[in-house]
């Protein structure tokens, strides 16, 4: 196998007396879909947080491509190739869903010094095109010139991903991608991302407390407890995982993993 | 529609220049300094389209102002493009200084930040006894490349170069409001959070926003010395910065333009307003606000949105 994409190495975060994350060693191959689970306050977007720089890690190292980003500023970060969506979808409500992705397609594809971002138009042939071509691989290309404030739940969690995926990141973090969805439309939304994450070749870290939409789409589930990794495998198998079963899925999701097996 | 736009703006922009030969003296002095102010209502709608309200641009203004008159004074400096240019780069300098503790502000805070910042100066240039304290000096009359035209010409040479910079900076900010990081505004404003995700700095964003505002405030000072003739602290107080924010309700963010039609509305309704109600003039003019804010909420520039908006649909 090559290079892990991403590989995190005794990772911790303390805020004040309270540990929100620790021992954290664990990596990713290039393309993997990975599922991350655990009841609230497990340290997952805390995980999150650490790789997109949003938090400092206290200690520990984050590698992304081979190249130490333990620390650095989420945008540079960003620009390196990681990217990530928002529990709460965070979009532009004045603006329309495509003037949305185009500021991201348009962020992306300027030069990244200070001077490109005063020279190059906002609205230039290469945004506008990956503007028009995430809409559509979005499935929102009918909410074209709808402004993003009055836009519904669902709509603005593909626009957000949307947004992530503008700029061609290598890494995308989805927070939550389902939270707010109701249970119908849960499963078209992840269908409709996933694809389109695949087609794009992009390695995938999602946060979901829905475990059948986890045992769908991960081909890897990683466990979160009390800040740190308990269980790491498969979906079946970490399910299936005692510990799992006890702290966060419940006997509800036994059954679901069984079912799993019997197929 | 950029080329509609570009062809009206210099359509607009011929009619003013031209007009120099029609209008008597009075007008064109008027429009000089409304065309003058006009440039720091475009730097406060850079900083509005943001969400940003500073109420202390006479900062900037007034330290143009102040540069061009005491550059003439100490090294008898008097070529006006020169003196020009060495008023916006002293305000754009000092914009770039302050930016980086106004770039951590928002709202109010920014607002107040702004209005302290040129209350200090105000302060300082009221207590500066060899600068005339309130009664200021009197600025060097300007010559062009050589040429020294004397009243009438002098009038016409300075309301041609004011609608020169005029045109040239509005060109400039609009490029600026199509690029990558002029464009930000919107966003900068509805989700900083997202912005910084994007990969972008918004203090750095905000930081260029100050500073092209400064430059812009500054050049508009410096011509407004030279036409005036005279600077004085009054150029710094709270007041000044506040008819500057009066003019961009009127004019609204949405258009370059806006900013010295709504620039050349108000001093046409303030000289109307003295000349009819010599004592009430300020109640014309809040009455003016008022029914701008009721009626206009976005100011006069959303005029021509809505005029084309209504063409596009009777088109099909």
């Amino acid at each position: 196998m090559s290079a892990p994409i991403l590989s995190v190495r005794d990772l911790g975060k303390r805020f004040g007396s309270l540990i929100a994350a620790r021992d954290i060693t664990v990596s990713f191959p290039a393309q993997q879909t990975v599922g991350v689970i655990g009841s609230n306050g497990a340290g997952k977007t805390t995980f999150i947080n650490m790789v997109t720089g949003h938090l400092r890690p206290t200690h520990g190292a984050i590698h992304f491509e081979e190249r130490d980003i333990t620390g650095l500023p989420s945008r540079t970060i960003k620009a390196m190739g990681i990217s990530r969506s928002f529990q709460v979808a965070q979009i532009f409500p004045s603006l329309t869903a495509f003037d949305n992705i185009c500021v991201a397609a348009a962020i992306g594809h300027a030069p990244k010094h200070f001077i490109g971002h005063v020279c190059t138009p906002l609205r230039s042939r290469e945004a506008v095109a990956e503007a028009e071509i995430l809409l559509d691989l979005f499935a929102i290309g009918r909410y074209r010139d709808t402004l993003a404030a009055t836009l519904p739940q669902g709509v603005r969690k593909l626009l957000d991903i949307g947004m992530a995926v503008a700029g061609s990141p290598r890494l995308l973090l989805l927070d939550e991608p389902t939270s707010g969805i109701s249970i119908e439309e849960k499963f078209d939304l992840m269908q409709v991302v996933m694809s389109a994450l695949r087609s794009r070749r992009i390695t995938v870290l999602f946060v979901e407390h829905d475990m059948e939409i986890v045992e769908r789409f991960a081909e890897r589930v990683l466990a979160f407890y009390d800040g740190t990794v308990i269980a790491d495998g498969t979906p079946a198998a970490t399910l299936a995982d005692a510990r799992v079963q006890a702290l966060i899925s419940g006997p509800k999701a036994k059954g679901a993993a069984g079912s799993v097996a019997d197929v | 529609m950029a080329q509609h736009g570009r062809i009206a703006a210099s359509s607009a922009f011929l009619a003013a220049a031209a007009a120099a030969f029609v209008l008597p003296d009075w007008m064109i002095s008027l429009a000089t300094i409304a065309f003058a102010n006009g440039l720091v209502v475009l730097g406060l709608i850079v900083l509005w389209r943001a969400g940003l309200v500073s109420f202390g641009q006479a900062l900037y203004y007034c330290i143009g102002a102040y540069a061009v008159a005491l550059v003439g004074r100490w090294t008898g400096v008097s070529d006006a493009i020169l003196l020009v240019l060495i008023g916006g780069a002293s305000a754009g300098l000092v914009s770039f200084v302050v930016g980086f503790l106004l770039a951590r502000y928002r709202e109010i805070f920014f607002a107040m930040l702004s209005l302290a910042l040129s209350m200090i100066l105000y302060g300082v240039l009221v207590k500066t006894e060899s600068l005339g304290s309130t009664d200021g000096f009197s600025v060097i009359v300007p010559t062009f490349f050589g040429y020294a035209p004397h009243q009438d010409g002098l009038l016409v040479a300075l309301y041609w170069l004011v609608l020169a910079v005029c045109a040239i900076a509005a060109f400039l900010v609009d490029a600026y409001f199509r690029s990558v990081a002029g464009a930000l505004a919107v966003p900068v404003r509805d989700n900083e959070i997202r912005v910084e995700f994007l990969g972008l700095s918004v203090s750095r964003l905000i930081h260029t926003k100050l500073v092209i505002s400064g430059l812009l405030g500054g050049v508009g000072g410096a011509l407004a010395a030279l036409a005036v003739g005279h600077v004085d602290p009054n150029m710094s107080y709270w007041t000044t910065s506040g008819e500057f924010v009066f003019i961009t309700i009127l004019a609204g963010a949405g258009s370059v333009g806006a900013a010295f039609v709504g620039s050349l509305l108000f001093e046409s309704v303030r000289s109307f307003a003295f000349a009819i109600l010599p004592q009430l003039w300020q109640m014309l003019l809040g009455s003016v606000l008022l029914l701008t804010i009721l009626f206009l909420p976005q100011g006069l520039g959303s005029l021509i949105t809505h005029l084309r908006r209504r063409r596009r649909v009777e088109a099909p």
